[in-house]
């Protein structure tokens, strides 16, 4: 008798989730880096880590953290595949889950992931979890309880009760970091009366030194190093494409900080612009520019080159491109290629950018000048 | 001994009956189905499963499954790939992942706009923001590329859609724009680079053909015969091509969508122009060959019938338009969908050709339909459908 109940005890153990020690497969998944390297590896290991147990789910989405976006991706679908199968046998392990959800300390890939589990397992407990997240490190959190507060305010507006619909509209501002919410949000509270700065939620920078045109004849322009990328002496004069050209100030009045070529220089055709403005911050710290532009550009920190992008006319928008970089405390400097082609179709005219200062969760850096 | 001979005669005979649809626009992206086993004439929705997402890209068929890819989320960033038994519907798996690249496109395409294609054992499922994925067919992750962490530069704003095809143990895969600009081989087993080109600094929305062991890269310069395994030039065509609709192939020569249609007998080393026809503009629809005759869809919904020997009209016939998607085919029996949802099946035959049924999908639905197993799959932004 005793006998058979430690046996049965033994089986009851055994068939206890227990965690698997998956770092050596998921340290494999995080090793892969650009052009396939680390494939063959990782192929291994994610077959590895798909038979773990559902209790192993907060150790893979702890492996996405700081992974890089392949490395994620790959991690991504095996928390996929233990979770379907969880989900299926009612195992999915919630509470941990939740935990995991809540520990800003992780990275908002997972966190996301986490949470769309959540919501698969438990709508009322997501919905419960909602609005402790639109202050959130992850954009993508913040687009629920931004979405929530968009609701409640409508609901109020039904009833005529438009203070509370102002309140709700206005805290839903304070976490929309999405364009289609802050728009929509912008649109409600001004239809209700009520001032949204859209330069300042967004950090559009406004007020630029600019000089042109340079030549761009057959696209030459955009690898031609012209004086402002050698010096930014804002009292010089220098030779352009039609003559002498110097520095000229520009602020822009669209509320979307779009810094226009064309206004001070005239529609032009196959040229080069520079933009330059000064960036006080108030400490060392990361932060992203974000531009949107559908001209050739480059953008320059400092000095130092962020990024360079030759496509012409193809669409632009909010956040097109994003640049991580380290601002310095102090003055940092932004200057800013944009390089007009030489196409004469209507839908060409274009010749601009917008640019902002933010974190990665795209909450604007506002320059202390 | 009987019943294993029986079986194996079965066996044999269903290979003819039932084949793959493995990529876009099928077998060599001729857009016809090589088996016996034709659609039934009066085609009806046997099944229809919901999508999650957009896509333009066009469902593909291994045995019994069907592969479909789609793309979610306000920036369309989750990238979404389905398996359905071609039976019933039913869902095998799904796998859910993140965009790595760009995933800004124009408003009417989205991120899922290239056709996965697959060589029988792995499925590759490639979307605008250039991330690959290799799945073997029960959804097991076995490698993955994210083609603009890779290549920074590479994507285009408005969004791109070249399908790759899969020849040789090689994946070609494309991505051709105004910036970074490349074709590339790789290996199916790994997916490393086997090779990688230059293209033209140009956006292209053509796929690629395959003919006689070439994989044949269509461009804004024309149409570029490349060796499988090593991206070696085999011959090259430089009079120009399309950058939407692609060009088709037939065992005898390769019709380019090139100023109209110019029908190539590629050598090695040379190409030799057959026929040239002006007249037969294709819009944004592929043309496909069926039979002795070549079908161009044109920019304002008409179905364009030509010779094949020398490219000249036989008829037109007006179709319900506009079209996204490109026609295929399968026995005597033409297939396309336009843009409002509405399948027309077309009889080639008949004297001035004939739309003999019209199914109303009541979705908007810019692909092109996948032809297996006597049924035709036809997908929108939220629906799967199987007709037959």
């Amino acid at each position: 008798m005793k006998s058979t109940q430690l046996c049965l005890f033994v089986l009851a153990v055994m068939s206890l989730p227990v965690a698997a020690d998956l770092s050596k497969p998921i340290e494999a998944l995080r090793a892969v880096q650009r052009e396939g390297q680390g494939n063959e590896a990782a192929g291994e290991a994610w077959r590895e880590i798909v038979q773990a147990d559902a209790a192993n789910l907060p150790e893979v989405l702890k492996g996405m953290n700081g992974a890089n976006p392949l490395a994620e991706n790959w991690l991504r679908a095996a928390v996929g595949v233990i979770a379907d199968q969880a989900l299926q046998a009612k195992k999915l392990p919630v509470e941990a889950l939740v935990a995991f959800l809540q520990d800003t300390r992780n990275s908002s890939g997972p966190r996301v992931v986490a949470f769309d589990l959540i919501h698969r397992a438990d709508e009322k407990l997501a919905e419960d979890l909602t609005p402790s997240l639109l202050n959130d490190p992850s954009s993508d959190l913040r687009r629920h309880p931004v979405a929530k507060l968009i609701a409640a305010g409508d609901a109020a507006l039904e009833k005529k009760d438009n203070e509370t619909a102002i309140a709700a509209y206005q805290q839903g501002l304070t976490g929309a970091r999405d364009e289609d919410q802050i728009k929509d949000l912008a649109k409600k509270l001004r239809g209700l009366g009520r001032e949204v700065n859209l330069p300042t939620h967004f950090g559009f920078l406004m007020s630029w030194k600019l000089i042109a045109p340079f030549s761009n004849a057959d696209r030459g322009g955009f690898d031609t190093a012209y004086p402002p990328e050698k010096e930014l002496h804002f009292d010089a004069i220098y030779d352009g494409r039609n003559g002498k050209v110097e520095w000229v100030d520009f602020t822009s009045t669209d509320e979307y900080g779009k810094i226009d070529f064309n206004k001070p220089f005239g529609m032009e055709k196959s040229v080069v612009g520079y933009a330059a403005t000064d960036f006080f911050s108030e400490e060392d710290r990361p932060a992203e520019i974000r531009i949107g532009c559908k001209n050739g550009w480059k953008v320059w920190l400092n000095g130092e080159l962020l990024f360079a992008r030759d496509e012409y006319h193809r669409g632009a928008k909010l956040d097109q491109y994003k640049l991580p970089c380290q601002l310095k405390k102090g003055k940092n400097t932004i200057l800013v290629k944009c390089c007009q082609n030489e196409q004469k179709e209507q839908w060409t005219v274009e010749w601009e950018f917008q640019l902002r200062v933010c974190d990665a969760t795209g909450t604007a850096i506002l320059a202390k000048n | 001994m009987k019943t294993s001979l029986v079986l194996a005669v079965s066996l044999y005979f269903s290979s003819f009956a039932f084949a793959d649809w493995l990529q876009f626009r099928g077998p060599n992206a001729s857009a016809v189905s090589t088996e016996a086993n034709a659609p039934a004439d009066e085609l009806k929705i046997a099944w229809t499963a919901d999508l999650p997402g957009r896509g333009l890209s066009a469902p593909i068929v291994v045995g019994e499954r069907v592969f479909v890819t789609c793309s979610s989320g306000p920036g369309q960033e989750t990238l979404h790939v389905f398996c359905f038994n071609a039976a019933d519907g039913s869902k095998r798996w799904e796998r859910a992942m993140r965009a790595t690249g760009r995933t800004m496109s124009h408003n009417k395409t989205c991120v899922a706009a290239n056709t996965p294609c697959s060589d029988g054992d792995r499925v590759f499922a490639l979307f605008s923001s250039n991330d690959l994925f290799a799945f073997d067919l029960d959804g097991n992750l076995l490698w993955l590329r994210g083609l603009t962490f890779d290549y920074p530069n590479a994507s285009n704003s408005l969004g791109m859609s070249q399908s790759p095809v899969v020849i040789d143990g090689t994946l070609v895969v494309q991505s051709e724009n105004d910036s970074e600009s490349f074709a590339a081989g790789l290996d199916v087993a790994t997916g490393r680079n086997l090779w990688k080109l230059e293209r033209p600094k140009a956006a292209n929305w053509s796929s690629a053909t395959l003919w006689k062991g070439a994989v044949a890269l269509q461009s804004s310069k024309g149409i570029l015969g490349v060796e499988p395994r090593t991206g070696k030039t085999m011959w090259n065509y430089e009079d120009g091509a399309s950058t939407i609709p692609s060009s088709v192939v037939t065992a005898e020569a390769l019709y380019a969508v090139s100023h109209g249609i110019t029908a190539l007998a590629p050598e090695k080393g040379s190409v030799t122009q057959l026929w040239r026809n002006e007249k037969l503009n294709s819009g944004t629809a592929s043309p496909l060959v069926l039979g002795d005759h070549i079908y161009v869809v044109n920019g304002a919904g008409v179905l364009i019938k030509a010779d094949l020997k020398n490219g000249d009209e036989l008829w037109k016939l007006r179709m319900k338009g506009p079209f996204s998607g490109s026609p295929v085919a399968a026995g005597k029996r033409i297939y396309v969908v336009n843009e409002r949802g509405i399948f027309q099946a077309i009889d080639p035959d008949a004297p001035e050709g004939k739309v003999i049924q019209e199914i109303e999908m009541k979705e908007t639905v810019l692909s092109t339909p996948a032809i297996s197993g006597g049924a035709v799959y036809v997908r929108s932004d939220a629906k799967l459908w199987k007709l037959q």
